[in-house]
């Protein structure tokens, strides 16, 4: 069932960034940054971890999961460290994203050569 | 704002805009939402897939499965973008590819390869994250915006 329900809701965050791109006109980046804005809200009101609860991929692979576990490094350390952990914590959880989009992104510079 | 920038323009320019929206293809605004809804979902269906792998295998849980799953996602972007495969899949699916994290990477490793001609350090090095930093830099100020509300809120108690 989680596939089933992974789909649909990972289909559905990408359809509104569709409708941001075509009928409000955004560029992607504009669009990207809106729902990474949006994910760390969603997060701080406490709606996104039920959501990954209940659509599991669907909710951690479109890029509002960023926000969201932006949010949950911070709130970690926060709650072990006060305030200066908001600060420290940020990476803790999403490292992943972004570290493994620069070894591949170098890796493939490495092997691929450019096109056109 | 719009209509404020053609105020200023002569009659002719008006009567050109006018005619120019007129003309102006529209975007299959319905079309685009569904082979969105389609690719996108895939792209999660997949990501579900190898979630579950880690969940059974490696003892991940539901929340924690999304690390891995990423670095798994963008492994096999770098293989798609590599091939030129990703940017057909773009042009088909609009924003079906750019929202998963697959499109980040895609964007991420897309550059790195382009600049490749400019060197490691400055071509590559430099202009990796040129499409992909907005989101991060957008994600971590808004991110610490939310936490720094959130953790006084609950200083002072009221949530």
């Amino acid at each position: 069932m989680i596939f089933f329900w992974a789909f649909v809701i990972g289909g559905a965050i990408c359809v509104i960034g569709q409708i941001l791109f075509d009928v409000f006109k955004l560029n992607p980046g504009q669009t990207l940054t809106i729902l990474v804005v949006v994910g760390a809200i969603l997060d701080g009101v406490g709606l996104y971890e039920p959501l990954i609860d209940f659509a599991g991929a669907g909710a951690t692979v479109p890029i509002t999961s960023f926000g969201n576990s932006l949010v949950h490094g911070a709130m970690q350390e926060a709650e072990k460290h006060g305030l200066v952990g908001v600060v420290t914590g940020m990476f803790e959880v999403t490292s992943a994203g972004i570290s493994a989009a620069i070894i591949f992104g170098v890796i493939g510079a490495i092997i691929f050569k450019p096109k056109g | 704002m719009a209509d404020k920038k053609k105020k200023n323009l002569p009659p002719e320019a008006q009567n050109y805009q006018a005619f120019q929206e007129e003309r102006e293809v529209k975007r299959p605004v319905l079309l685009n939402c569904i082979k969105a809804f389609l690719v996108g979902g895939f792209i999660c269906f997949i990501g579900q897939l190898i979630s579950t792998f880690y969940i059974y295998y490696f003892h991940f849980t539901e929340q924690t499965a999304g690390n891995p799953t990423t670095a798994t996602l963008i492994f096999i972007t770098m293989l798609l973008t590599g091939f030129g495969i990703y940017d057909r899949i773009g042009q088909f699916a609009g924003a079906g590819s750019a929202v998963p994290v697959t499109g980040f990477g895609n964007a991420v490793i897309s550059s790195a390869i382009e600049y490749k001609t400019e060197g490691f350090i400055l071509g590559v090095g430099s202009n990796m994250l040129k499409l992909a930093g907005p989101v991060i830099v957008y994600g971590v100020f808004s991110a610490f915006l939310v936490a720094l509300v959130k953790t006084l809120l609950i200083k002072w108690g009221v949530i």
